[in-house]
């Protein structure tokens, strides 16, 4: 490959033909900063929109500054990121930036996870000047059960219309107006639970600033935990437990299990359990279809809908429910793990524990703020009371924790209550992208075959590439499987299969890169991908260590079929851990 | 057939046709069927003359009679005196401004000796809904002698001549061909850039009103150049004659097998559309343009890609602005030598100009480069309106420079303008008088590029927001010797840091303001003073005793009661009543009211 010399800040730097000066200068330690510039290395996600004019570097010869995400290093070229042009360009306009910001950092929900006030900390601002009464932006605020709109705060990066059109693809979000009255709305300005937003949160998870924040409920969780009248239990997804320390400055991929499972206990709940038991429901109950369905097809029936789509993921089935509304029948029609756990927990551990189904209150901690949305849908409530009462996210479950005054990293650590507490490591990789299918496999292998498994570790069907296909030998029979993470990857996978030109017997499709690890109700991601990965290994050496792997072997998901629901795919099961879908074409 | 004697040339431009024109091309041919001439004498509706200022006008061929300011009432005396008598109709002629005398003929008008007409060859001259007076004119000859060679050599001709973009930035048009025609693609497009969004400018909308052919033959000679069978002329929906003549002519040109398959025999194929831009300013930067022809917010992408390497719809895309392309045919017929001797060192050929302002020829011009502004100004515009003082001009458009009278010997061209402090723009050049406040100028400029920035990249969004505030700040009497540093800083790091052109220029009203006329600005911060008297707030209406005879009528002309005073006493106004209307200075009869 081509090699270009040239000189950042007086160092000499090598870079391949077609690097910018951005990531040239990262190469020396040179760390230009950058507001609209963000992307994840390996996963398609990028916004370089050279909108902010934040990361201006001098280049000798150049009339005016340039653009260092956008600009192409050139032979011989010498670069200055730090002359005194340069810092006067970045603090005037990071000046003018905030000059159009509110002044509210104090009570802004962002405070302390923004890039906007890091900044303004790193150049030193320590006055804004404009004149009385400048014009400062002004847009009305736009809540939804999953995030919300403070359109004052926004920067115009760019990024959440990078991620919703380009990476999701879902266009619910574009810039509107001109001027100094652009503004990044809906279309028609429409309210954003009116729109074709499906709730993902990628737009969140990649604002720089306050503009974009999940819903807080907190405070609801606060208020039942004090209610005397309420037993409150909480279910803890698995992508939680490989995010959650890095709120409390653990390194990224720190697996904090057994502290939170604590943090949860001294909080107040009245049990402690993990969504992951639910996870290995699902696999039960969608595996078994997913047999039924290929067993149907093997044996010649045409009708039978292949693939099977996977639907843990809420954000991922609204988008489907909006785009392939002529395949309805398509998905599993199992529940997400969160959905079967409210299930579970509000027909089965509450005549267990003897609590009224209202007096029952089941909070999930969750990767994700669609969740936040998922546990509202009517079909997932009975008499108006719903099978999972209040979903937070990660980020709000370590702020919860902080108000609590827990010392979170010194906490011991302990287990999760059962029964709704064992898991195996097959749930536990339903946290990271292709986890779903691999648990599937494990369980639909031994199932389909009789046999057990020689491996269980199915690395073909791991990666962070946006679609990866496998084919399994079930003894014979070779089952393909395909897994998408990013709608706009899934888009692709579902245009393939609607016009016949993929055929695969199963496909998982999770809505955030990376899967839940990388879901918008954890720490931001900053545009880092090492720390997803990091994430995702978390949640493989977890699984690594489990005694068991499989989720046909959790005991109490033995014991569950055996006292309560009969077996996979009875008439009661049916009833309590599978939804059907609806036609959404009109939000699009 | 009958012989035709005479052709009267009415101008059929949008300004003249708002004065209705059309109209005086209906009388004429009533009168010219009344009088049995219909057969020898025809009426020819063309593009614009240029000279605007006294439309509509009437131009008799073959004596280069020039009347000016016509309504459809004079009809009849010109047929009956002029085409039937020989007798020019002496109070329609042009009067000069100087030496008020009436001129006979445009050969005689200073107006049009300076200029040297190529991209407006046509304009005024032939029938543009007609492709056949194109034809006459040697149209399409250029394209066929390209078609019949390497299209290297014709890029190379065009490189040898010189040509620079005439949208403004000034790139060599053959090295930007040459450019798309090295890239290697499936498809590629030309793209005529015709959203031309200058406040007071017109000279792309005249070309293409007067001359659509002329767009057309070097858009197919370009996409023969490149490689390109498609062609789209991204066009502002205001325009809607230009739009209408385009179309005409395209389709003209489809029948004649100048557009389409197989043009001229010579297996090129080539075909244009039309695309109506929705009026957004910043679309004439092109690559906004390209994402608003693409269905995208008009709005500018960062280069590299440049549109010659990935343009429309991801494929090279040559861009050029109607004027460069109006220059094509003429420096093919007539040789690049041709070209290239005409015009400054390193600006080639000729520059349309739309004129505007305090100016007595507001109208359309060609001139060589390296002409004057004095020249222009003086000469060809005929000098200051009603004899005030020359004060600044304003080249470039809203994002140009004001320039002074010490600016007036600067050659027009690319480089000249620039070191001064402005620039060439697409030709807006707007001339300002003694009575024009240059701060309040500045302020008129940015309120235009606040209102036309996209909003993508935050120095243009906020910065110029900013600029226009302060600036206000300043016009109201409330500015200080900190805000000028402010809005100095501010300006230059715009320049420095905008995305696209219009960010990196729109600084210039204010900053060539400031550098020229520091005096203005200091004396509206510091002594809070408006020396033009166009700042209400900085002005304040006072009675001089020694004038006011008591007459009463300012006092009851007051709209809030701010003048008092007995009857044949000197009055007096309160000022903190005063609302600047100007009503009593109005009217005064005895000139007692003074603006201090």
């Amino acid at each position: 490959m081509d090699k270009i010399k040239l000189t950042i800040d007086n160092k000499p730097v090598e870079v391949a033909k077609g690097t910018t000066i951005f990531q040239a200068a990262r190469q020396v330690g040179i760390n230009i900063p950058a507001l609209c510039y963000m992307k994840l290395e390996n996963l398609g996600v990028e916004n370089r929109p050279g909108a902010c004019r934040i990361c201006v570097v001098e280049v000798e010869g150049r009339r005016n500054l340039a653009p260092s995400c956008s600009t192409d290093c050139t032979e011989g070229m010498v670069v200055k990121t730090n002359s005194p042009r340069v810092l006067n360009a970045r603090r005037t306009v990071m000046e003018l930036i905030l000059s159009d910001h509110p002044q509210d950092c104090l009570v802004c929900p962002s405070n302390g996870q923004c890039e906007l006030q890091d900044l303004a900390a790193t150049l030193g601002i320590r006055e804004i000047r404009k004149v009385d009464n400048a014009a400062v932006s002004t847009y009305r605020k736009d809540y939804s059960f999953s995030l919300k709109r403070d359109m004052d705060k926004c920067i115009l990066c760019r990024r959440c219309e990078s991620m919703c059109n380009d990476v999701q693809t879902v266009g619910a979000l574009g810039a509107i107006n001109r001027g100094f009255k652009s503004i990044v709305a809906t279309a028609f300005e429409q309210n954003l639970s009116d729109s074709p937003c499906v709730f993902c949160g990628q737009c969140v998870a990649v604002c720089p600033t306050g503009a974009l924040t999940r819903t807080d409920d907190t405070g609801r969780v606060f208020k039942v935990l004090a209610d005397p009248t309420k037993t409150v239990v909480v279910q803890t997804a698995p992508a939680v437990r490989a995010a959650l320390g890095e709120e409390f400055g653990l390194k990224p991929g720190t697996s904090v299990t057994g502290k939170m499972a604590a943090a949860l206990r001294r909080l107040g709940f009245d049990r402690v359990f993990d969504t992951d038991f639910a996870a290995d429901l699902t696999i039960m109950e969608e595996g078994t279809e997913l047999l039924g369905r290929i067993g149907a097809f093997l044996k010649g029936d045409t009708s039978v809908k292949l693939p099977l789509l996977t639907s843990c993921c809420p954000a991922w089935i609204n988008f489907f429910e909006q785009n392939y509304p002529d395949m309805l029948d398509q998905p599993s029609t199992a529940k997400s793990p969160q959905q079967m756990f409210g299930a579970v927990a509000k027909n089965y551990l509450a005549n267990k524990m003897g609590v009224k189904r209202e007096d029952l209150v089941v909070v999930s901690v969750m990767p994700c703020i669609a969740k936040k949305y998922e546990c509202t849908r009517k079909e997932f409530s009975v008499d108006g009371n719903p099978d999972v009462d209040i979903s937070i996210s990660t980020a709000e479950l370590a702020a919860m924790i902080k108000m609590a005054n827990i010392d979170f990293v010194s906490l011991p650590d302990e287990d999760f209550d059962k029964p709704l507490g064992e898991s195996t490591g097959a749930a536990v990789i339903f946290g990271t992208t292709g986890g779903v299918m691999e648990a599937a496999v494990r369980t639909a292998y031994e199932v389909f075959t009789g046999k057990t498994l020689d491996r269980i570790d199915f690395k073909e069907i791991r990666g962070f590439e946006g679609i990866r296909t496998a084919s399994v030998d079930f003894n014979g029979t070779m089952v393909n499987v395909c897994i998408a993470h990013q709608l706009g990857n899934a888009r692709k996978v579902m245009d393939g299969i609607r016009s016949g030109k993929f055929n695969f017997h199963a496909v998982e499709v999770m809505a955030c890169p990376g899967g839940c690890i990388g879901g918008a109700g954890q720490p931001y991601h900053k545009g880092d991908a090492s720390l997803l990965k990091a994430r995702a290994q978390s949640l493989y050496r977890e699984d690594a260590d489990k005694p068991l792997r499989k989720s046909h072997e959790n005991p109490y998901i033995v014991k569950l079929y055996k006292e309560f629901l009969g077996k996979p795919m009875s008439e009661l099961a049916h009833h309590l851990l599978h939804t059907h879908y609806f036609d959404k074409h009109h939000k699009i | 057939m009958v012989q035709i004697k005479m052709h009267l040339l009415v101008c059929g431009g949008t300004g003249c046709r708002a004065s209705e024109s059309h109209r005086l091309v209906d009388e004429l041919n009533a009168q010219l069927q009344l009088n049995g001439l219909a057969e020898e004498v025809k009426v020819v509706t063309t593009g614009c003359f240029g000279f605007c200022e006294k439309g509509p006008i009437v131009k008799v061929i073959p004596d280069n009679t020039f009347y000016t300011q016509v309504k459809p009432e004079d009809a009849e005396e010109i047929v009956k005196e002029h085409v039937l008598k020989g007798r020019k109709v002496g109070r329609l002629l042009y009067e000069d401004p100087e030496t008020l005398e009436h001129v006979s003929d445009s050969k005689h008008m200073e107006f049009y000796q300076k200029q040297v007409r190529i991209a407006l060859r046509n304009c005024g001259f032939i029938d543009p809904e007609n492709i056949d007076e194109y034809i006459v004119r040697d149209g399409y000859a250029a394209l066929g002698q390209v078609l019949a060679s390497d299209p290297k050599e014709t890029i190379d001709l065009i490189k040898k001549s010189g040509l620079r973009g005439r949208g403004g930035a000034g790139f060599p048009t053959g090295l930007k061909w040459e450019i798309a025609a090295g890239n290697k693609a499936d498809q590629k497009y030309v793209v005529c850039n015709a959203d031309e969004g200058d406040p007071g400018a017109f000279m792309d909308r005249s070309i293409l009103e007067g001359d659509p052919n002329s767009i057309i033959e070097a858009m197919a000679i370009c996409g023969y150049c490149i490689g390109a069978s498609k062609g789209l002329i991204y066009i502002r929906a205001e325009y809607p004659l230009a739009i209408r003549r385009l179309e005409i002519a395209i389709k003209q040109a489809r029948e004649y097998g100048l557009l389409g398959k197989d043009i001229l025999g010579s297996g090129f194929d080539f075909d244009i559309t039309l695309r109506l831009g929705a009026g957004a300013f910043v679309c004439g930067e092109e690559t906004a343009l390209i994402s608003s022809m693409q269905g995208s917010r008009g709005e500018p992408t960062i280069k590299p890609p440049f549109p010659a390497q990935s343009g429309y719809l991801g494929k090279p895309t040559n861009v050029n602005n109607v004027e460069t392309f109006a220059n094509i045919p003429p420096i093919i017929l007539k040789g690049w030598e041709w070209f290239n001797s005409i015009g400054s060192e390193k600006s080639k050929g000729t520059k349309v100009f739309a004129l505007a302002g305090k100016i007595n020829n507001v109208g359309l011009i060609e001139v060589p480069m390296g002409t004057t502004l004095r020249e222009v100004i003086f000469e060809i515009g005929g000098g200051i309106k009603d004899g005030k003082r020359f004060k600044a001009v304003q080249t470039g458009g809203p994002s140009g420079g004001c320039l002074t009278e010490e600016h007036l010997d600067t050659p027009i061209d690319y480089e000249h303008l620039t070191a001064a402090g402005s620039m060439m723009g697409s030709g807006g050049m707007i001339v300002m008088d003694e009575d024009d406040c240059m701060v309040s100028v500045a302020k008129f400029y940015l309120e235009f590029t606040v209102e036309e920035s996209c909003g993508k990249c935050s120095p243009c969004r906020i910065g110029n927001k900013r600029m226009h505030e302060t600036l206000e700040k300043i016009c109201q009497g409330k500015g200080t010797l900190e805000d000028l540093e402010y809005l100095e800083n501010l300006g230059k790091v715009i320049k420095d840091t905008a995305l696209c052109g219009l960010g990196q220029t729109s600084p210039n009203p204010v900053l060539s303001t400031m550098q020229y006329f520091k005096d203005e600005y200091r004396a509206h911060v510091v002594d809070k003073k408006c020396p033009a008297g166009q700042c209400k707030a900085l002005k304040s209406y006072v009675i001089d005793e020694t004038k006011c005879i008591g007459c009463t009528l300012c006092a009851r002309n007051c709209p809030t009661e701010a003048i008092t005073g007995d009857k044949k006493v000197p009055h007096v106004i309160d000022q903190s009543k005063c609302i600047k209307c100007g009503a009593c200075y109005e009217k005064c009869k005895f000139g007692a009211i003074q603006i201090r």
